[in-house]
């Protein structure tokens, strides 16, 4: 009685069923550990531990007058800093935003409404857009103009005309006294 | 047959235990080539060719060049001035790529006139159109190599086409970079493949003469090879034809080298990378053109995406959008139009493609991008059902035979 299990001696559908099931195990299993074994290769091209470790800077924001510019570098991108003239300040605010691309109020992109802080980074294919001195171009919207697909944005860096799908990036930041930030 | 045609004793012995001697002697000498291929018919073993000058000069460049943000320019720099002969490894290799993209787009169109893609040659098309694709993915990353402001801009745009995809494209992206921007673990990681690729090429080459000589080469009359009277062996006869072309391309391209290195290059990439600004003008290599053309068309970021990496994939189905069962446009008189006509879409792209995308020129290139889908899925099918085709000659060499007997 016990011999008959022997895959010899039973019918070729049931030995196939066993045979089966070893040969799909194996597979899965097999199949399984060279996905995970390929995680280490995959994973090692993101951000190595020294890359992310520089991923905060301090700036002293005391020099930057009224109405003037700096860009700054974090993580390897250009960071606009700008400090708004009242005006300009009163400009971003007075904007109806219903009708922007991608709608935020100049208050949601500030923490200090004289200090304006952006990635300078085009959200559409990641160029420099112009407008940080005075002699460029500053678009149609009183910002920032990107020059290689024009993209316009305005005295928030929002994004008004243009293929960019949205509002210029706002860093994470702290202000660490009155007069220096600290982004990242 | 492999005893007999190696007479040499060692010959022999060797290829008794490995038939490679069999295997040169069957697919580049008797090779049976249809009697009839014009000088179109040469530009697949220039472009082996080429890429075998790419891999000879890179790997020399290699031994110089330094894969760090800090030293590439400046080891680009010092191959051009201190280097022996760096000039010369660096203008062969640069003008070699613009070389390799011309000879492969005649390649295709060839193709695409003579009808190669029809059955039975639909897997050594996709075979060819991988090369293509990998050939991109080559230019692109070596462009990037001599850290230059187009090299740095250039790779920041076309890695950040990636960030359309729809939720992980921002982590995509950050991937590729292996950081927060284009840096130096990017232009590592690009070195690396830049030397891996063309090896990859190498690889898919083989492959697609593999393919080719399985289903053999199709022909200007686009019709089945009859019998041993249609065809000659490949050497001498088309080994001297494939040499002969090669003087005339080789004096194109040394013109190049030697007279004008940098025509086919941007001033720009002579300034070093620098991460806070973007040149005024960002235009990509010519070859890219077209396709860059066809991503700004569209106002919007994924769609742009999606529209030009379909131009190229449309390819692959091309062999079933054409329902003409005729191969050579010679015997289309329709479809030889619409080939001509988008030859012609394919220069306009390319113009508009370095042009600013405003006003008149955002129009034409819409109009241009449309046309080019236009003419796979709609003309493409369409011509193939109604047009009727002249009538095809009996055999390659009929004609001939018949007015040798008049
Ligand atoms: C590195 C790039 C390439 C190399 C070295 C190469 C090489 C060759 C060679 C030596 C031939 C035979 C000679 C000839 O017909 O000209 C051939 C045939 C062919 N190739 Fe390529 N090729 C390349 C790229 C491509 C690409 C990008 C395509 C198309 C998308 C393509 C499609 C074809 C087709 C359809 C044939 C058969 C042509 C016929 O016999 O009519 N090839 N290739
Ligand atoms: S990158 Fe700014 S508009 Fe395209």
């Amino acid at each position: 009685m016990a011999y008959a299990a022997l895959p010899t001696q039973v019918g070729p559908g049931e030995s196939q069923t066993r045979r089966d099931f070893l040969t799909y195990a194996t597979v899965t299993t097999g199949a399984a550990g060279t996905v995970l074994a390929l995680w280490p290769f995959i994973h090692s091209m993101n951000p190595a531990a020294d890359v992310l470790a520089l991923s905060s800077s301090e700036v002293d924001l005391t020099p930057v007058v009224p109405g003037q510019a700096i860009t700054v570098t974090w993580r390897g991108k250009p960071v606009f800093i700008r400090h708004r003239t009242p005006e300009e300040t009163q400009a971003a605010r007075d904007v109806d935003i219903s009708g922007l691309p991608d709608p935020q109020k100049d208050e949601d992109r500030v923490q200090n409404p004289e200090w304006l802080i952006l990635v300078g980074v085009c959200t559409h294919l990641g160029c420099v857009p112009l407008g940080q001195k005075q002699t460029d171009p500053h678009g149609d919207y009183n910002g920032w103009f990107c020059p290689c697909h024009g993209s316009h944005y305005d005295g928030s860096g929002r994004i008004r005309k243009g293929p960019a799908p949205f509002n210029l990036i706002v860093p994470p930041y702290t202000f660490t006294s009155k007069t220096t930030i600290k982004i990242g | 047959m492999s005893a007999s045609v190696h007479s040499h004793r060692v010959v022999r012995w060797i290829n008794d235990r490995l038939p490679i001697f069999t295997m040169v002697h069957h697919s580049a000498v008797e090779y049976p080539t249809p009697k009839n291929l014009n000088y179109w018919w040469n530009f697949g073993s220039l472009a082996g060719f080429i890429l075998a000058v790419m891999v000879l000069t890179g790997i020399f460049l290699a031994m110089n060049y330094t894969a760090h943000t800090a030293y590439a320019f400046d080891s680009v720099e010092r191959i051009m001035r201190d280097v022996n002969y760096g000039w010369l490894l660096r203008y062969l290799h640069m003008n070699g790529a613009s070389m390799f993209f011309l000879v492969v787009y005649i390649h295709i169109f060839r193709g695409l006139y003579y009808g190669s893609y029809k059955s039975p040659r639909e897997v050594l098309w996709w075979i060819g159109l991988l090369i293509f694709l990998t050939m991109m993915a080559t230019a692109f990353m070596g462009y990037v190599l001599p850290w230059g402001q187009m090299s740095f801009w250039g790779a920041t745009v076309i890695t950040n086409l990636f960030s359309a995809v729809p939720w992980v494209g921002q982590d995509v992206v950050t991937w590729l970079w292996g950081g927060f921007s284009v840096d130096n673990p990017t232009l590592n990681r690009f070195f690396s493949l830049h030397y891996l690729l063309p090896f990859i090429i190498l690889f898919l080459v083989i492959v697609h003469l593999w393919a080719l000589h399985t289903v053999k080469s199709n022909n200007p009359l686009g019709i089945d090879v009859r019998g041993s009277q249609d065809t000659i062996p490949f050497h001498p006869y088309y080994t001297i034809k494939d040499l002969y072309g090669m003087g005339p391309f080789l004096l194109f391209y040394l013109f190049f080298v030697f007279f004008a290195p940098n025509f086919f290059g941007e001033p720009d990439n002579y300034i070093p990378a620098n991460p806070m600004v973007t040149p005024p003008h960002i235009v990509p290599e010519w070859y890219f053109l077209p396709f860059y053309a066809i991503l700004r068309a569209v106002p919007d970021k994924l769609f742009g995406v999606v529209l030009m990496f379909s131009a190229i994939f449309i390819l692959f189905i091309l062999p079933w959008l054409d329902r003409s069962t005729v191969r050579s446009a010679h015997f289309r008189p329709i479809y030889k139009q619409l080939f001509w006509i988008f030859l012609l879409d394919c220069f306009v792209l390319g113009w508009i493609g370095a042009k600013p995308p405003e006003g008149a020129y955002l129009i034409i290139g819409r109009v241009a991008t449309i046309y080019y889908f236009v003419h796979f899925l709609i003309l493409t099918p369409l011509v193939g059902i109604f047009e009727k085709p002249r009538s095809l000659p009996e055999s390659i060499c009929t004609p001939v035979v018949k007015a040798a007997k008049i």
